[in-house]
């Protein structure tokens, strides 16, 4: 049984067809990468299955239940992490912060706990910043624990958001262009903690990118998108000398 | 020539700022215990020789505030008033806490050792004792500290919803106003014989103990009102909140002018006199550490992350829509309790009083001080309160001075004087280290 499965949806924005027909299985370990021009729909599949917009068509079932149409907070407490194409993160708060709230469904203390400082608070939020300092010694970045987020590089900013959305302990992980931005340098590390996270987690991942060859040398499977239609599924190989692919990409050439 | 001049005076002024900063290095590792020890020397000296005193100046008795308000009624007093200031306030206060600093590090690290609980009940002990003599020399400061405490808590409260949850939240009169009025229905109906509840049911001496319990059931309700705001306007964002909650002040504010069951506009009266300093500082307290303990928690965190980004809070688990309903129910409490502790320092109120006034000072503590920080709200709220009772012999001018300050601190500093910053009572209460002198000396050299 695939660990995600999102069967037949569709998405209008008012008159405008944002998505049509999609479909997608992942299953548990495996990495996938959906690719496509601009404007083609790929973020917006995003934030349909992580239930920032409710699909108007459509199934979406995540470890043989269904997760459409609940709140993004319920679906990501479910299992599904992700991370944002433009950054995210929360200016005034420090890195190990940003890590720690990702552990927020996590914590059992309740409001006699948050309003007075019980031992079992104490505890957990002990607990908490243990895990959130070992996800921050995954990215890489231990020693930025008590700065300010807007003060680390961007590099750096991005794989805070990555340990960020591990914390919350995703069975899947989305992936919303990680680098995008980034110079060859912090592409190659980023690719490297993708790989890493990846194989020390057991996570199925599922990302964005524009970079090719972000996209050939990690994902197993690729889907391309066009105007919010699938028009081609494959290995990266395959995938690399679909006519279509290219088309959509570079124009169809025109005789004349 | 000019440019002489003006290199001239820039000279002068860089040898007097950094002068200033070389004196004021001498107190970088003054611990709180040494100031607070140096504090109670002066009261005790201006309790003992502070009328005298007052006289050899040429003062009729000491000034109650610091003498702003003797100036300003009576320039021809400044000489008087800053020489008395200096004598009993700022020649004791500066040499005992550099005398005994040595000593208070000592203490300081010694206290180390036990909980923070036991070094907490020291120093509480201490700023209690010292308020208490302190305002035992005039009712009228008194009042003033009583005041400025009950500020404290509405201020933090509002806080919470203002700075750390960065809504707009205009209800806290409205909230204050629950507060004091369901209190004061209970003590009064309770405990007072008088004309409008009849005689009081309850036997006297149990009155101060049912007190808690009559703040804590106006808490309640003020809370109760919160979730009438709360539920219509965090279906969205913006600029909701704050007019339905000003909606909210001025309906909580006629309906207490059209029940003529609580007085109408005349108001209630009579409460009993049970908000003495110590129960209010006893609240204080407890506000300062049950809101800290929220805000610092990751679950108080989540108000933060809410405010910087709704959509990444989500997609990290939080219940956005639960953590801005609890924080703003947490903050419309202790607005009631603030309420009910002030209807029973002033012991009279009226619809009027919880009005718009209300409001803006409150604001104008909450912006003042700093946003999204606890010391912030408390010295915002100290500070503001004190400078308003200074100004008050200025009448209407003091409503021009003050909008101006506020202009100016939002000007030079958007967020506040104390904003974003996290209040670590351990930290507090540390021994002080040398450290950082030799780092000012450095830069200096």
């Amino acid at each position: 049984m695939p660990l995600l499965e999102v069967s037949n949806m569709t998405h209008f924005f008012g008159g405008l067809r944002a998505v049509h027909a999609y479909n997608l299985e992942i299953e548990p370990g495996q990495i996938r990468g959906l690719i496509g021009p601009n404007g083609a729909g790929k973020t917006t599949i995003f934030n349909l299955i992580t239930g920032i917009y409710d699909p108007t068509e459509g199934e979406i079932i995540l470890d043989g239940e269904t997760i459409k149409g609940r709140e993004p907070n319920k679906i990501a407490s479910r299992g599904l992490g992700r991370t944002f194409q433009t950054l995210r993160l929360w200016r005034h708060m420090s890195v190990i912060d940003h890590i720690k709230l990702g552990r927020y469904s996590k914590l059992d203390y309740g409001l006699p706990g948050a309003f007075f400082s019980t031992p079992r608070r104490l505890r957990e939020e002990e607990k908490t910043t243990k895990i959130a300092m070992d996800l921050l010694e995954l990215v890489g970045l231990p020693e930025t624990a008590d700065q300010l987020v807007t003060n680390l590089p961007y590099g750096a900013q991005r794989r805070v958001e990555l340990a960020r959305a591990l914390a919350t302990e995703p069975k899947i992980l989305f992936l919303d262009e990680p680098t995008a931005g980034m110079n060859p340098e912090e592409l190659i590390d980023m690719m490297k903690i993708i790989r890493e996270v990846h194989q020390e987690l057991d996570l199925a991942i599922f990302l964005i990118e524009h970079r090719m060859k972000v996209v050939m040398d990690l994902c197993e499977v690729i889907q391309t998108l066009d105007f919010g239609e699938v028009i081609a599924e494959g290995t990266p190989e395959e995938i690399r000398n679909d006519p279509k692919v290219i088309d959509a990409y570079l124009g169809k050439e025109v005789s004349v | 020539m000019p440019n002489k001049i003006k290199s001239a005076g820039k000279k002068t002024w860089g040898t007097i700022t950094s002068r200033f900063k070389k004196f004021r290095s001498n107190f970088r590792d003054v611990p709180l215990i040494s100031w607070l020890v140096a504090f109670g020397v002066t009261v005790a000296l201006e309790i003992f020789v502070g009328q005298a005193l007052a006289r050899m100046v040429g003062l009729s008795k000491p000034p109650a505030l610091f003498g702003v308000a003797l100036v300003l009624d009576n320039p021809a007093k400044f000489l008087s008033a800053i020489i008395y200031m200096i004598l009993v306030y700022a020649l004791p206060v500066g040499v005992i806490a550099y005398l005994t600093k040595g000593v208070g590090n000592q203490i300081a690290k010694w206290l180390l050792q036990f909980p923070l609980l036991l070094t907490s009940v020291v120093h509480l002990l201490l700023i209690y004792g010292v308020m208490h003599y302190w305002t035992n020399i005039s009712d009228y400061r008194l009042l003033v500290a009583r005041l400025a405490m009950i500020s404290i808590i509405v201020t933090l409260s509002l806080n919470v919803v203002n700075g750390y949850m960065g809504e707009f939240s205009c209800s806290h009169p409205g909230f204050m106003a629950l507060g004091a009025y369901i209190s004061s229905i209970f003590t009064v109906l309770l405990f007072v014989t008088e004309n409008r509840f009849g005689d009081a049911l309850m036997p006297a001496f149990l009155g101060p103990f049912m007190f808690p319990v009559s703040l804590i059931l106006g808490g309640f309700v003020s809370a109760a009102g919160a979730l009438l705001v709360a539920i219509p306007s965090f279906r969205t964002r913006g600029d909701y909140l704050a007019i339905i909650s000003l909606a909210f002040m001025f309906i909580v504010k006629s309906l207490f002018e059209n029940l003529e069951v609580v007085g109408g506009a005349r108001g209630i009266s009579n409460q009993p006199d049970y908000a003495n300093l110590a129960t209010i500082f006893v609240w204080t307290v407890l506000a300062i550490w049950i809101i800290n303990n929220f805000v610092r928690s990751t679950m108080g965190k989540a108000l933060n992350a809410v405010r910087d980004g709704e959509l990444a809070a989500s997609a990290m688990t939080v219940n956005t829509q639960k953590t801005k309903m609890v924080a703003f129910l947490f903050a419309a409490f202790w607005a009631g309790i603030g309420g009910g502790l002030f209807a029973h320092v002033i012991r009279y109120i009226n619809p009027g009083t919880f009005g718009i006034r209300k409001l803006a000072e409150v604001l104008a503590m909450v912006y003042f001080g700093g946003l999204n920080s606890v010391t912030g709200s408390i010295v915002g709220a100290v500070g503001f309160s004190l400078i308003s009772e200074a100004l008050r012999p200025l009448d209407i001018f003091k409503w021009i001075i003050i909008p101006i300050m506020l202009i100016l601190i939002m000007i030079y500093r958007p967020t506040g004087l104390i904003a974003f910053r996290e209040f670590d009572v351990a930290q507090l209460f540390q021994p002080k280290e040398k450290q950082e002198e030799e780092g000012v000396d450095h830069a200096a050299a």
